[in-house]
């Protein structure tokens, strides 16, 4: 199995990167670690003429604090994720979730930024990234732009990138005092996808009474997508498990539930529901922990 | 169209035009003969093309030739060293490790790579890092108790080199 022929081209910079883009037009498609894209192609669901490899690109590999704000490259892998001292102990939430996509293999080579530029409906990573509401910092032919997390994901496989822009870092907040995070996932057993998963950052007040809830749940539609109405319905209160478990209700609310051989959309609904359930209690007990 | 590649692969140099669709695996097996590198799934699910790749364990079948230009690769070849086995291959033989042998190369590939990162692994990271590696004969149990073994006589190594 193998893909339609393509051209392939390895440019040593961003500039030149882009500039083969706008010249390419839609024919041109980034490779990053190609754990999403190649297998897509292989499978003959997608087709590119040029693939234009960004692995070459020196100063994409950088995991890096400024201020309270973390900026990991779009080159870094999964596994680096995974593995980061300065990521575990300032946003573990992002070492959590890497740390479940895939298998070791697949996480030593995909990477943060192709993840989440491809805007796969069942990867772990844009769970995280919305529940952080953190961003992308993209380059294109009109210089950098931000690109918060709400505005990121748009369809299924489609982000708010323009065709000729590179996915250039990741940006997430370093977590507060008394706040805490978790994700939960519930894996298709052959490919390690999520058929879903819930992230939660919830922070708690001196009292002990949620002043931060940001919930999102990925695999269960069409694209990762904050569970708003569960949000409202922890937001003051003391979060113990009848409290939870009535927000987590609504966890389903809203989603263009997906279904598939794997599981039909009221299954994928009540696992939303459970894995809210479980994300949200296991991340306030870690901000009770973090005074 | 083709593209000039260059890498090592078990310490000998290569140097060969490919088709940037190659895949990393048809690479090993059809223009390098080194057909210990299986190809199975070619979904990047099953793990019997794991190879190490500068470094790291990565699934041959997800990764281009052109990708690995300049790379350094290992495969299940390269473990042996002047006739004699690796630990791990020497493990998985005393220890029943294999029955058809169709998934050993890529097990021996991602148990190397737990072992060159974590020399004393408990079963249960052992079977964390061959969670992408599938045994149909399932097999699992011998392989923990093989990676296990293995791990134990490189440590016994390691000791003896640095007295």
């Amino acid at each position: 199995m193998f893909p339609v022929e393509f051209d392939y081209v390895a440019p040593a910079s961003l500039q030149e990167a882009v500039a083969l883009l706008r010249e390419h037009g839609g024919d041109a498609k980034i490779l990053a670690g190609g754990h999403s894209l190649i297998p897509t192609m292989k499978l003959r669901l997608a087709q590119f003429p040029l693939l234009v490899d960004i692995g070459r690109i020196p100063g994409l590999d950088r995991i890096e604090r400024h201020g309270d704000h973390l900026h990991i490259g779009a080159l870094v892998t999964q596994r680096q994720v995974e593995t980061s001292a300065l990521i575990g102990d300032l946003c573990p939430l992002m070492a959590e979730t890497a740390g479940q996509v895939g298998d070791v293999q697949v996480r030593n080579r995909g990477t943060v930024g192709g993840t989440l530029a491809h805007g796969d409906p069942a990867a772990d990573m844009p769970a995280a990234l919305l529940a952080l509401d953190g961003s992308v910092q993209v380059v294109g032919p009109n210089g950098e732009r931000t690109i918060p997390a709400s505005a990121l994901f748009v369809d299924m496989m489609t982000t708010a990138l323009e065709p000729d822009e590179v996915l250039t870092s990741a940006t997430v907040p370093v977590l507060g005092p008394r706040t805490g995070s978790a994700y939960e996932k519930f894996a298709n057993a052959a490919s390690g996808y999520a058929i879903a998963g819930v992230a939660a950052v919830i922070g708690l007040d001196a009292g002990g009474l949620c002043t931060v809830a940001r919930i999102a749940i990925t695999g269960a539609s069409s694209k990762a997508t904050r569970a708003t109405a569960v949000e409202v319905a922890l937001l003051g209160k003391r979060l113990d498990d009848p409290t939870v478990a009535a927000a987590a209700v609504h966890a389903a609310e809203g989603l263009s539930l997906i279904g598939d051989i794997h599981a039909d959309e009221a299954y994928r609904a009540g696992l939303a529901r459970v894995l809210a359930r479980r994300a949200v209690l296991k991340a306030a007990a870690r901000a009770a922990t973090r005074a | 169209m083709e593209r000039q590649i260059a890498l090592r692969v078990n310490g000998v140099p290569h140097e060969h035009a490919v088709a940037p669709r190659m895949l990393l695996v048809h690479y090993l097996r059809d223009v390098l003969g080194l057909t210990g590198t299986h190809s199975g799934c070619e979904t990047s699910q099953c793990g019997t093309c794991t190879v190490v790749l500068n470094g790291a364990a990565v699934k041959a079948c997800t990764v281009l030739a052109a990708q690995a230009d300049g790379a350094t690769v290992l495969t299940v070849e390269g473990l042996a060293q002047a006739g004699n086995l690796h630990p791990l291959q020497r493990a998985f033989w005393e220890e029943h490790g294999l029955q058809c042998g169709f998934c050993t190369p890529g097990m021996l590939m991602s148990a190397y790579q737990l072992l060159n990162e974590n020399p004393d692994p408990s079963p249960e990271q052992i079977r964390h890092a061959i969670h992408g590696n599938i045994c149909r004969c399932t097999g699992y149990k011998n392989i923990v108790v093989a990676i296990t073994a293995a791990a134990r006589e490189m440590g016994k190594g390691a000791a003896s080199v640095s007295r």
